[in-house]
């Protein structure tokens, strides 16, 4: 028996969790992202030559029945083959593999998540690209894709700049929907547990969502969702969520204009009834902001619709008043 | 004069392979028919001679010679005496049960001095002992006798899953073999077991090494990584006393949780 190194061990031991693929389409290329419950992979769809990302169980099944974590991931598939939109990571395939595990393809997504974008912006060594329309833009993109998905009757339960990828041209993809909900489902296993123990401390996993925790992370989940009301929720704690997001993609602007801030704020409210009804609302809202016109969150005085005015038509004030002054001076040239 | 063990020779490889069925060695270790007995006992020590053998020339700080009369005389007892009778897989670990053991038989050895007196018809395994020594010298553990516990833990268990996995990849081996499947265990072999201190050459270079497709060498050595990891959690069935147990230790060993 020869002797076996710790890196051959270490090797041996990576080949054994590895999933086994042998008999699919895809062919593993490396290990790109791990989460909770399972891990993503950088794959070759061998039949399309293609690269795919292959979202994979740790386990084969750890629990039987509902909430199990199997089950879980293919619900997950299906929330996300429900939901064909350019915002939302598009799945490709589903199955079991050899050993047992679930798994499904979907688009491999090259880019950034969009806290690791904004820490790149806010760098001191960063270009332009920083500029508070790119990332209100941004931002809109992200409502868009939510905003859909609440159409379909869909909450994602966990969005975060973690969870949101923005690729080289700008587009933007909101990822992991292990823990979305369908509005009007009865609660499945996980919102049972997050509602098990209201008002007692909870740890949330900062990467992703765990089984055995409470659904969202901590700072970006609303404060009925942290409570455990899972059966209140409704697409209002998503939007505290964009709100919290917005917060986030603000960091590095300053200044913050108030209208934007008060975006922020609204969506942000602590009780659910003063937030937007609806992401597509919050799209609105800030899309208006960008067009110069008055955004609901905030009721302006005259004097700031006034200088909103001005600033709107600056370009043509300018004009005319350039036009009057020299009318003006010609007019006195003349009388002289 | 001693006796040779009845139940081969305990270096791992090919001898005394354990039956298809491959269930807890510690049941059949306490089984009541020789048969199943001795084939227990050989699996079990068979995985941990070398970790216990390593364990005692660290932990207790043993010169080589001690250490291997030591390991010789601790496996012989628990042959002849049954002491893993005495173990509940509900409460421990088998490896656990076994430092326990063994702390307790090295403590004790000076004042039984029974070692003495062994001879006549005593239990002699057949254990590569220079090849231990040889294997702890290429590790170099930076520990001690003196180090703590929780260190002197890591390292037992890390040379437990070395021992496993050398064991695995020599059947492995074998199966192979029996199968004509050579080029997959070579190519098993040359990307996951070698470690020269270089990179790892590529499937590219594999394939052009070989003479076969690259997609030939992700067949193959998927199907090698497949086998060995039904291989070791088959060995790793025999080493536990329970399913839970089992399933615990292939997540926390081989981070997999078997189906």
């Amino acid at each position: 028996m020869s002797w076996l190194s710790d890196e051959a061990i270490s090797r041996l031991k990576e080949a054994s969790s590895l999933p086994d693929v042998s008999g699919t389409r895809y062919r593993l290329i490396e290990r790109v992202g791990s989460g909770g419950m399972g891990a993503v992979y950088l794959a070759e769809d061998s039949v399309l030559e293609r690269r795919v990302a292959l979202k994979i169980l740790d386990v084969p099944d750890m629990l039987n029945g509902a909430g199990g974590v199997s089950e879980r991931l293919v619900r997950e598939a299906k929330i996300l083959a429900q939901l064909e939109h350019p915002g939302i990571v598009p799945v490709h395939d589903a199955g079991t593999l050899a050993d047992g595990r679930v798994f499904y393809a979907m688009k491999f997504v090259e880019g950034k998540q969009l806290d690791q974008l904004v820490k790149d912006m806010n760098h001191p060594s960063a270009s332009g690209a920083d500029l508070l329309p790119d990332r209100l833009r941004i931002f809109q993109r992200i409502c868009d894709a939510v905003g859909f998905a609440h159409a379909r009757g869909v909450l994602h339960r966990d969005l975060k700049p973690e969870n949101i990828m923005v690729g080289p041209f700008s587009e933007v993809l909101v990822m992991d929907w292990g823990v979305a909900k369908i509005l009007g489902s009865t609660p499945d296993e996980f919102d049972a547990e997050a509602g098990q123990s209201p008002g007692h401390a909870r740890t949330v996993s900062p990467a992703r969502t765990a089984h055995g925790t409470v659904i969202g992370t901590v700072g970006y989940m609303s404060p009925e969702q942290a409570r455990g009301e899972v059966e209140n929720l409704d697409a209002r704690a998503d939007i505290f969520s964009l709100g919290a997001i917005l917060t986030f993609l603000l960091g590095g602007s300053e200044p913050v204009p108030r209208e934007v801030a008060a975006i922020a704020q609204k969506a942000m409210a602590p009780q659910a009834r003063g937030r937007y009804s609806s992401a597509s609302d919050v799209a609105l809202d800030v899309a208006r902001y960008l067009d110069g016109l008055p955004v609901s969150a905030y009721p302006e005085n005259v004097f700031r619709k006034g200088v909103r005015w001005a600033s709107r038509y600056r370009v043509a004030i300018v004009l005319v008043l350039t036009y009057l002054v020299v009318r003006a001076l010609l007019i006195l040239f003349s009388q002289h | 004069m001693t006796t040779e063990t009845k139940i081969g020779r305990w270096g791992g490889g090919g001898g005394g392979r354990f039956p298809a069925t491959r269930w807890s060695a510690i049941v059949a270790a306490r089984s009541e028919d020789s048969g199943e007995r001795s084939r227990g006992l050989e699996a079990i020590v068979a995985a941990y001679w070398k970790p216990v053998y390593k364990y005692v020339r660290i932990r207790w700080n043993k010169p080589n010679e001690d250490a291997k009369d030591l390991t010789q005389d601790f496996f012989a007892r628990l042959i002849e005496k049954g002491t893993l009778a005495d173990f509940d897989p509900a409460k421990a670990r088998l490896r656990t049960f076994l430092r326990v053991c063994v702390d307790h038989f090295v403590a004790n050895e000076a004042k039984a001095a029974k070692r003495m007196k062994r001879g006549g018809d005593a239990i002699h395994l057949s254990l590569d002992f220079p090849a231990a020594e040889a294997e702890l010298e290429r590790t170099k553990p930076a520990l001690s006798a003196t180090a703590s516990s929780e260190r002197i833990d890591e390292f037992l268990e890390k040379e437990f899953i070395r021992s496993l996995f050398g064991l695995s990849v020599e059947e492995l081996r074998q199966f192979c073999e029996s199968r004509g499947k050579q080029t997959q265990f070579r190519l098993f072999e040359i990307y996951d077991l070698e470690d020269n201190g270089q990179k790892r050459a590529g499937y590219a270079e594999l394939a052009k090494k070989f003479g076969i497709a690259v997609t030939d060498v992700t067949n193959y050595l998927a199907f090698a990584r497949r086998e060995f990891r039904r291989i070791a959690l088959e060995r790793l069935r025999e080493m536990t006393g329970s399913e839970e147990e089992f399933r615990r230790e292939a997540r926390a060993l081989l981070g997999v949780e078997p189906k």
